[in-house]
């Protein structure tokens, strides 16, 4: 409801939106500014290339990436995978590198209904646990990790 | 008190799910039916269900003298099994003198410090898990009855609550137990988050808990601030759940994984 690209962005438009996520007090650190080009965030968070081995292994972490309590994917090691989600196998070829950045960045954009949560977002959130106030579920070095491990992710 | 639950409403509504969804009654079952053949067996034979020791210690500080009344749950009560029949399968009940919703617990804690004059018994302490089981004991396979008629606002309260998204991972609890009911998370099957077995003994905490110790558990993996036990927040959403598993029997004490 806080949150002033929801409505537009979803759209799909062709507009260049740029998000600049305000710190929230007590928050370490702002996110940083981030271009919304259509349904994608071409440009890397951090200006780097991320490393698809951290990528994997944040993906794989219930505790961290979080990914595998909803989908399943090539992950033999870990048996216990959720189904509330797609398998993540073949998403490199399903989508562009920045198509699956504001997939991990903020999901809701594309679908306002969705139940992933928003990775990189820290406004328009409710009663959020005091601990985690302020910071997104994963920083910009993370997100750009997963990423360069989803874009390996082929069929 | 009746503003706080409409106080609530207004708060929840404004972040409320546009389409939530409810389970249709005929689709409603227990969790009981999702667990390991183990697991049931464990909950079915009292011998074998750790909670029957919460329930035994119950029965030992219903018959003992307490406070400065220095009176016994019995001594105003008399035998549990015929009292207190059914009284778990109606709470939280509206408490007319108060003029709100009240929960077994709390209840159990007015006749603590009105009636017997002794402290409020803690949250999650072991003698208030063990009165609360005692009762809800003696409405064991007996149907849920919400008291619809005096409780709505409270209802209504908790419905706000459960289809609002909260936490860090703007999640509500419809996603969870309506929505997605059924399905895997991290290869745990997502129950439809019904409140017929508390207090119960969940074989991950080694002990018997609370719904609200539970509905603790649901918000720290939200990564939502919890509320404090026996916040009217807690209150709604107990109301608004044993509303939606009305009809429903009590199984408390049960045992889940
Ligand atoms: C709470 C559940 C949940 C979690 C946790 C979650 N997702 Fe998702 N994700 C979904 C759902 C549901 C979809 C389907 C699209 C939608 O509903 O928005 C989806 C879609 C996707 C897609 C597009 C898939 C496709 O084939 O179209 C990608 C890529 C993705 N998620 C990656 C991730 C990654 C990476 C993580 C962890 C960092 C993650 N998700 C965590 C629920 C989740
Ligand atoms: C001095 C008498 C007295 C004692 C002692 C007493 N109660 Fe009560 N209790 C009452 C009365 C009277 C009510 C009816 C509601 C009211 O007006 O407080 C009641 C109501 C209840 C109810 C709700 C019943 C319903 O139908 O909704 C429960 C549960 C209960 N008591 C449990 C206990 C427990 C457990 C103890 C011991 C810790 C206890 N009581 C001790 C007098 C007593
Ligand atoms: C991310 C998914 C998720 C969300 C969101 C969630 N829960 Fe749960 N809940 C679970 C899991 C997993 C369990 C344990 C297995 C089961 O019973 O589904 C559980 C268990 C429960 C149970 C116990 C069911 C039983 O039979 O013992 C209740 C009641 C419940 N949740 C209510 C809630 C409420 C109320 C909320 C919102 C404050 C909520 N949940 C949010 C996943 C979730």
């Amino acid at each position: 409801m806080s949150c002033p690209f929801r409505a537009t962005s979803a759209a799909g438009l062709t507009a260049l939106w740029l998000a600049a996520a305000l710190p929230a007090a007590g928050a370490e650190e702002g996110l940083r500014l981030f271009a919304v080009v259509g349904d994608a965030i071409p440009a890397s968070l951090t200006g780097a290339k991320g490393d698809t081995e951290r990528g994997r292994a944040i993906v794989a972490d219930r505790h961290v990436g979080l990914c595998l309590l909803c989908h399943s994917g090539p992950f033999p090691e870990e048996p216990l995978q959720g189904t509330l989600a797609p398998d993540l196998r073949g998403v490199g070829s399903r989508w562009s590198e920045g198509q699956l950045r504001l997939r991990v960045v903020d999901a809701a954009r594309l679908n306002p209904g969705t139940i992933m949560p928003p990775y990189y977002r820290t406004d328009g959130l409710n009663r959020v646990a005091p601990s985690v106030r302020g910071k997104p579920v994963l920083t910009a070095d993370e997100i750009e990790d997963v990423v360069a491990f989803l874009v390996t992710l082929r069929e | 008190m009746l503003r706080t639950a409409q106080l609530i409403v207004a708060v929840s509504l404004a972040v409320a799910l546009a389409a939530s969804e409810e389970i249709p009654l005929s689709e409603r079952h227990s969790s009981y039916q999702d667990m390991s053949a183990e697991t049931r067996a464990m909950q079915d034979h009292d011998a074998e269900n750790p909670g029957m020791l919460w329930v035994l210690d119950g029965e030992a500080l219903w018959q003992t003298k307490a406070g400065k009344a220095a009176i016994a749950c019995a001594g105003c009560h008399g035998d549990a099994e015929t009292s207190m029949k059914g009284v778990a399968a109606r709470y939280p009940a509206y408490d007319a003198r108060r003029g709100t919703a009240i929960d077994l617990a709390g209840r159990i804690n007015v006749c603590r410090t009105d009636h017997q004059q002794s402290p409020e018994l803690a949250r999650e302490s072991r003698d208030l898990l063990a009165l609360t089981a005692l009762v809800a004991r003696q409405s064991h396979g007996l149907p849920i009855d919400s008291d619809e008629a005096r409780l709505r606002p409270f209802i209504d309260a908790g419905r706000a609550i459960f289809t609002a998204r909260q936490g860090q991972l703007d999640l509500a609890c419809a996603h969870c137990h309506d929505a997605n009911r059924g399905k895997k998370l991290a290869g745990i099957t997502l129950s439809q988050g019904h409140p017929t077995g508390y207090p119960l003994y969940r074989l991950e905490w080694q002990t018997l808990g609370s719904l609200q110790r539970r509905l603790r558990n649901c918000l720290i993996g939200m990564r939502a601030e919890p509320y404090a036990y026996g916040a009217p927040e807690y209150i709604a959403l107990e109301a608004y759940l044993m509303w939606r598993a009305r009809g429903m029997p009590l199984e408390s004490p049960a045992v889940r994984p």
